[in-house]
């Protein structure tokens, strides 16, 4: 049995499907990434698995749960974070957790230890007496991860827990979630559109556009199952005459964009492109001053699944890159 | 039991932390009561009425020093000698008076003749108010003038004896009990409406609806915490209300129990019906659009600024349905009457019915899904 299993999941509004048949299955102890531009239907879905919208058809279960027909025991055995902050800004860190650990009927001795527990665990446990409305945004999810937790659920579900933090308040949540993972023995489904964010932290990912599952497995295994797609940049002491020619020749190049001394070069083949192009330098008695190749990105895996970029790339994510510097001479 | 308490503390502690709104739904009230307590039912006084005389003899000397006397005392008007009626007209017309009263040529010939005379009045009827107190006073003057001067007639004139029942009711005090619905009516149009949307609105539920709490605990929670609230604005109402509105003995424990039990009636009714309202609603502007025509259509309806006795049919069947109307009615019984429960049994009996009927439908109509 895994512990979330989505068997050909729908929900329409009218004629528009936001989630159209999914079928996939979570298995105990990953980071099961949800990855969609907005409006892919990845919220449809988290609140579906979370009883709170019923589904058009098809079946969910949690834990072996039915989420339509046992959802008040889908309800106590997981944890949710919902899109929106909803935590309450008047009531202290712990108030918010406490009320929440009554709608829970957590015993009232162990409220206290529990949430103290929890507000140590994500670094609020200074903050567990101020009222959250002096809290930044990244300190309120955190509070709100804790809140989730309340209840010691194993598996706890994530929508967009970071979207709309800063760099750093999202590279700290990441990590919480990954610790919380590991001390307490979690499951997570998790939705996010950040590329990079689901690459790094994801056992698995699920691309999902226009409701509909694109592709499904690990960073690694899909980035590598596209063809190769790398982008050299290189930048050389001086510029022999023609010498755009002789990289446009290089094999495997598929196109050069030059400016002053640096090229920005589109290879099919990173790996092979780079050894040429070093040869070729040595051979013409040129010295490159420094050179990096960027390897295939969870975008390039999107765009190839879906046809088209993320449509909102507001925050484009750097793309992972495995710079390797040359030194100078 | 322990989860509605929970939805309930949370929502008090809000309130505690940033009491605001609340504040204003009882602050709204009260102005109300000052203001309109004091601008509306007290006695007219110096309206401006022109003279024109046309007799000049002493009947009619007499019948204008009787006027004198009336603006010199009760001051419900002054008079203003015209010498001809066309002028006293167009300043009537262009409102620098109230009314011309025209005394004609051959009133003094008709009086001692022993005829009855008639003097006329032309009154600016665009203000009902000042019309009928200018045409009761002089009414009331001509009685003392046509006593003087006419025997007593063989057949006695039937009069009517008014017997006041309770001490002298001012406005003030006539307008304190649908004061006391308005706060809690406001009350919990900004926590079961506003507040509650708003909440909708942010998520806040939907972090609700994701633990195991039961349909009816959410409901309980919601209706009880807003209830708390409107009770609080009702009871201070009750107290502040009372004491500004001049009520005698305003702070009496048995009245102020009694009271207490149709503060929370009424809380309890409005509450349900606005939970009926909202129950289907997420975006948050409705409740705020529909504060204003909600108040209007419940509020003056009720009776509480004028007797229900005067309005129209189709605006009767409002005041019959109204919750409001009980809610008035039994108020005023135990504020301006100081009755005990009994009489207002039935005022009871109705708000707590339409508390529990409002209610089961919007718990039908309720889902615990988004
Ligand atoms: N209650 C609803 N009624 C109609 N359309 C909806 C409703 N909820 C979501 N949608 C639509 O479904 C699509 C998917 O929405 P959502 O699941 O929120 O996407 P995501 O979370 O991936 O951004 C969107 O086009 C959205 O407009
Ligand atoms: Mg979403």
């Amino acid at each position: 049995m895994f512990d979330v299993e989505v068997e050909k999941l729908t929900k329409c509004f009218g004629d528009f499907c936001a989630v159209d048949a999914l079928t996939f299955n979570v298995e105990h102890g990953e980071i099961f990434g949800l990855l969609g531009p907005n409006g892919a239907g990845k919220s449809t879905l988290i609140r579906m698995l979370t009883t709170l919208v019923p589904p058009t058809s098809g079946t969910g279960r949690i834990f072996g749960f039915d989420i339509v027909h046992d959802a008040n025991k889908v309800r106590q055995s997981i944890g949710v974070i919902p899109q929106a902050m909803t935590s309450d800004l008047d009531l202290t860190a712990e108030e918010n957790m406490s009320i929440f650990a009554k709608l829970y009927s957590i015993p009232r001795d162990k409220r206290r230890r529990t949430i103290r527990e929890l507000l140590k665990a994500v670094d609020l446990e200074q903050w567990a007496d101020k009222p959250v409305k002096m809290f930044s945004g990244g300190m309120r999810r955190r509070l709100e991860i804790a809140r989730g937790l309340v209840h010691e659920p194993k598996i706890f579900f994530l929508d967009e827990p970071t979207t709309g933090l800063d760099p750093v308040s999202r590279v700290a949540v990441w990590e919480m979630l990954s610790r919380l993972k590991r001390e307490r023995d979690l499951t997570i489904l998790v939705t996010t559109h950040y590329m990079d964010e689901a690459d790094k932290l994801c056992d698995r990912i699920a691309i999902v556009d226009h409701g509909k599952l694109v592709a499904l497995d690990s960073p690694l295994k899909l980035k590598a199952s596209i063809p190769g797609k790398n982008i050299l940049e290189v930048s050389f002491s001086e510029i022999p005459p023609g010498w755009e020619n002789v990289l446009k020749a290089l094999p495997e190049v598929a196109e050069v964009k030059g400016e002053d001394h640096v090229f920005r070069i589109s290879s099919n083949n990173g790996p092979r492109t780079t050894t040429e192009l070093l040869e070729s330098a040595r051979a013409a008695g040129v010295t490159v001053t420094s050179l990096s190749v960027q390897s295939t990105t969870l975008d390039d895996v999107f765009v190839h699944y879906t046809g088209h970029q993320l449509r909102d790339a507001l925050q484009a994510p750097p793309a992972s890159s495995s710079p390797f510097m040359l030194p100078h001479r | 039991m322990n989860r509605i308490w929970a939805i309930i503390e949370r929502d008090l502690r809000r309130f505690r932390r940033s009491p605001t709104l609340i504040i204003v739904s009882m602050i709204m009230p009260l102005v109300q009561l000052v203001v309109l307590g004091n601008a509306f039912g007290g006695k007219i006084k110096n309206l401006k009425v022109g003279v024109v005389d046309q007799d000049h003899g002493v009947p009619a000397v007499k019948l204008k020093e009787m006027f004198q006397a009336v603006a010199a005392n009760a001051r419900t008007f002054d008079t203003i000698p015209y010498t001809d009626q066309a002028t006293a007209l167009r300043d009537l017309r262009e409102g620098r008076i109230n009314g011309v009263l025209n005394i004609p040529p051959n009133f003094s010939r008709e009086t001692l003749a022993g005829a009855s005379p008639r003097i006329a009045l032309v009154e600016d009827n665009t203000d009902q108010f000042s019309a009928t107190a200018l045409e009761g006073t002089l009414n009331q003057l001509l009685v003392p003038y046509n006593s003087k001067s006419i025997q007593p007639r063989l057949t006695p004139n039937a009069t009517l004896s008014i017997v006041e029942i309770y001490p002298y009711v001012p406005y003030i005090q006539f307008l304190l009990p649908g004061t006391i619905v308005l706060a809690i009516f406001v009350s919990a149009m900004i926590g079961g409406g506003i507040i509650y949307i708003d909440d909708k609105a942010r998520g806040l539920h939907e972090g609700y609806l994701v633990t195991p709490i039961r349909k009816l605990e959410l409901i309980m929670g919601f209706n009880l915490s807003g209830a708390i609230k409107a009770v609080i604005a009702g009871l201070v109402l009750v107290t502040c209300g009372s004491i500004i509105a001049g009520i005698p003995d305003p702070l009496n424990i048995l009245r102020l129990a009694r009271l207490l039990i149709v503060v929370m009636a009424t809380a309890l009714a409005l509450i349900s019906m606005m939970f009926l309202l909202m129950v289907r609603v997420n975006d948050p502007l409705v409740p705020r659009a529909i504060f204003g025509v909600l108040n209007t259509v419940l509020f003056f309806p009720s009776g509480a600024v004028y007797p229900t006795q005067s309005f129209p049919a189709w605006m009767k069947v409002i005041t019959t349905v109204d919750p409001m109307t009980y809610a008035v009615h039994g108020f005023k019984e135990l504020i301006l009457k100081k009755t005990g429960l009994l009489a207002i049994s039935y005022d009871i009996a109705y708000l707590l019915g339409f508390a529990v009927l409002t209610m089961a439908a919007a718990t039908l109509l309720f889902r615990r899904t988004l």
